[in-house]
C-alpha cells in the first residue's frame, strides 16, 4: 500500500503548507466526500421518506444505503440498529436520556472512567439532578490506561450502566472493551462504548464485541460535520422510549394519542442531515478502499515512530504510556505552556491541539491543567512527525530550553 | 508577523518569573477569572488604602506565558495608582489590544507604555487575545466588587 498518495485525495493539503496533526479533534475530508455533498445538493436533492416523487425515492435510497454501509462497517446484525444523530454527543445524550427516563431511580449508579470525554460524562451528570443517580469513575493507572480490574472494583449491585471510551483521546489507551462488556453482562449490566476515537482507526465488530450501545462521530472519520451514529442492539431501541418527537418518527397521530414509527425512524425525528448522511457513504468507501488492516498498520508505524522521536527529545514528556495505544500523541514540554507550544507550532503550519481536550477530570488526575496533542490520521507521514519534532525544537529555542 | 514578536524576551521573562504571584495579605478586593477553553484560571487580589489607592496587587493562577506575563506586568503597574487611574489604564490597554495602534493614557510613563506594548503582538493571534486580557478583565471585576467570575467566553 502506497500511503504517500493518500494526502493527494485531500484537497486541503494541495495548496497549503499544512501539517495537520489534529485528527482526533476532527479529520480532513477526501475529495470524494466533498464532491458527494456538492453532487447531492446540485443534482439529487430532495427530502427523504416523505414524498412519492422520483427525487425523493432516489434520495431515500441513498440515505438508507449509508445505513447499510455503516451496518457492514461495524458488523451490526441488523441495519435497523443504526441510528443517525447529529453527532456522537447526541448519540450519548439519546441513550442517557431515554435509558435514564425508563430505568433509573434514586441511588442507581452509572459507571464511567476517568478517561472519559466530557460528552460521555455530562449527559449522565444530568441524571444526578433529574433522578438522583450517582456517578462512579473507574480509575486510570499511571500509564493512562483503565484496566478491567479497576472497572470491576467500582461495580456494585446498584450499577445500572457502564459507559466507557474505546480509545482515549488524550492518552491513546485502547480499553479492553470486550472484557469489560463480558464482565458487565455477567452481572446483567448494559454497556455503552464511546467509539469516537476508535471508529476511524480500528476494525469494529459489534456482533463479536456484544456491547449494547456504540457511538461514532462521523466528522472524525473523514466524513461531514453534523453527523453521528448510534449503534444500539435492537432490543434496546424497541424497549427505550423515543428521544425527540416530531415528523418522521411517528406511526399515527391523533388528538388524544400518538404512536411511534418502526425502527430506526422512531429515533430520527425531523429532517435529518440528509446530504451529510448520503456523503458519509463515501467516507466508509474511502476507508474500505484502503482497507482497515492497512490503516491500522500505517498508523501503528507512525505512532511507533512518533513516540520514538519525541521520547528522544529532551524536555518533551509523553502523556500516558499505554500498552495498547491508538493514534494520539499527547505531550508536555517542561516550562512551556501547551498554548504557547500550539501557537509556535502553528507558525510552521503544524496544527495541533492544546488544552484539556474536553477531559478535565483526566487532566486534574494527571496533575496538569492542559497538554499539547498531536493526533494522527490516515494522511499523515513520517515527514509530518519530523516537522513536528523540529517545530518543537524551535519552540524550545524560543523559550531558552535545551 | 514573526512569532518572536509575540514571544519577546520581556514576555518570556515575566512568564517564567511572574511578579506578584502570591496572595496579598489583608486584601480587600478580589475576583476570579477563568478561560473555559483552556482551563486557565486567575485570582486577582488588591489592597486599597482609604484613598482608594492600590497599596498592593497580586495574583494566583496558572496559564501560558502570555497570560502569566500579562498578569505580572499588570499587577506591577497598578501599584501606587488610585482606582480611577487603574480603570483608565485598563481601558487603554484593552483598547490597544483590540484596535488602537498605541496607548493613549497620560497616566502611563513611557517605560510603562513600552512594557505594555510588548503584549501588543497578540493582536495578530485572535485566539490568544483572551490569554492577554483575562487578568485585566478580572481586575475590573475586583475593583467593581461585582463578585462576578470572569469567563472569557462571555466577554466578546
Amino acid at each position: 500500500m502506497n500511503f504517500s498518495n493518500i494526502k493527494k485525495e485531500f484537497p486541503i493539503f494541495n495548496n497549503k503548507n499544512l501539517i495537520y496533526l489534529d485528527s482526533a479533534n476532527s479529520s480532513q475530508k477526501p475529495q470524494s466526500v466533498i464532491d458527494r455533498i456538492n453532487d447531492f445538493y446540485s443534482n439529487e436533492f430532495s427530502n427523504v421518506g416523505r414524498s412519492v416523487h422520483a427525487l425523493s425515492i432516489a434520495a431515500t435510497n441513498n440515505y438508507e444505503n449509508t445505513r447499510v454501509s455503516v451496518q457492514k462497517y461495524i458488523n451490526a446484525k441488523d441495519k435497523d440498529e443504526i441510528v443517525f444523530t447529529k453527532g456522537a454527543t447526541e448519540a450519548i445524550n439519546l441513550v442517557a436520556n431515554t435509558f435514564g427516563q425508563k430505568y433509573l431511580k434514586e441511588g442507581d449508579e452509572i459507571l464511567l472512567t476517568e478517561l472519559e470525554h466530557h460528552s460521555n460524562y455530562v449527559p449522565w451528570h444530568y441524571l444526578r439532578n433529574l433522578k438522583g443517580v450517582k456517578i462512579e469513575f473507574a480509575e486510570v493507572n499511571n500509564d493512562g490506561e483503565v484496566i478491567v480490574e479497576s472497572i470491576e472494583k467500582k461495580i456494585s449491585s446498584k450499577t445500572k450502566m457502564i459507559s466507557v471510551t474505546h480509545l482515549s483521546n488524550v492518552t491513546g489507551a485502547i480499553l479492553p472493551i470486550k472484557e469489560i462488556t463480558e464482565l458487565a453482562h455477567s452481572k446483567g449490566i448494559p454497556v455503552l462504548i464511546d467509539g469516537c476515537q476508535a471508529a476511524p482507526h480500528l476494525k469494529l465488530d459489534m456482533q463479536d464485541l456484544d456491547c449494547d450501545f456504540y457511538t461514532i462521530s462521523c466528522h472524525k472519520m473523514y466524513g461531514p460535520t453534523g453527523l453521528g451514529i448510534l449503534y444500539a442492539k435492537k432490543k434496546w431501541l424497541e424497549e427505550l422510549p423515543p428521544y425527540q418527537g416530531g415528523g418522521g418518527m411517528i406511526k399515527e397521530v391523533k388528538k388524544d394519542s400518538v404512536s411511534y414509527g418502526d425502527l430506526p425512524n422512531k429515533y430520527e425525528a425531523g429532517t435529518m442531515a440528509t446530504a451529510q448522511i448520503v456523503a458519509f457513504d463515501q467516507s466508509i468507501k474511502f476507508l474500505e478502499k484502503i482497507g482497515m488492516d492497512n490503516v491500522i498498520q500505517h498508523e501503528k508505524e507512525l505512532m511507533d515512530y512518533g513516540q520514538e522521536i519525541l521520547r528522544k527529545n529532551n524536555s518533551v514528556k509523553l502523556v500516558g504510556n499505554p500498552k495498547e495505544k491508538g493514534a494520539v500523541l499527547s505531550f508536555t514540554i517542561e516550562g512551556v505552556h501547551p498554548h504557547d507550544i500550539a501557537t509556535i507550532l502553528d507558525e510552521d503550519g503544524v496544527a495541533i491541539r492544546a488544552g484539556h481536550h474536553c477531559c478535565q477530570i483526566l487532566h486534574e488526575k494527571l496533575g496538569m491543567a492542559a497538554s499539547a496533542r498531536a493526533s494522527l490520521g490516515i494522511y499523515n507521514t513520517k515527514e509530518d512527525l519530523n516537522q513536528l519534532n523540529s517545530s518543537i525544537n524551535k519552540c524550545k529555542k524560543i523559550f531558552n530550553l535545551k | 508577523m514573526n512569532i518572536k514578536e509575540l514571544y519577546q524576551e520581556i514576555i518570556l521573562e515575566h512568564g517564567k518569573n511572574p511578579r506578584n504571584l502570591r496572595k496579598t495579605d489583608n486584601f480587600n478586593k478580589d475576583a476570579k477569572g477563568y478561560n473555559p477553553l483552556c482551563g486557565d484560571s486567575v485570582h486577582v487580589y488588591l489592597k486599597l488604602d482609604e484613598k482608594k489607592k492600590v497599596e498592593d496587587a497580586s495574583f494566583e493562577g496558572s496559564g501560558c506565558a502570555i497570560s502569566m506575563a500579562s498578569a505580572s506586568i499588570m499587577t506591577d503597574l497598578v501599584k501606587g495608582k488610585d482606582t480611577k487611574e487603574v480603570k483608565e489604564i485598563i481601558n487603554d490597554f484593552l483598547g490597544m489590544i483590540k484596535e488602537n495602534p498605541e496607548l493613549k493614557s497620560k497616566i502611563l510613563k513611557d517605560e510603562e507604555k513600552t512594557k505594555l506594548m510588548c503584549l501588543s503582538g497578540v493582536k495578530q493571534y485572535p485566539m490568544r487575545v483572551k490569554c492577554a486580557t483575562l487578568s485585566w478583565h478580572t481586575l475590573i471585576s475586583a475593583i467593581d466588587n461585582s463578585h462576578e467570575e470572569i469567563n472569557t467566553e462571555k466577554l466578546y
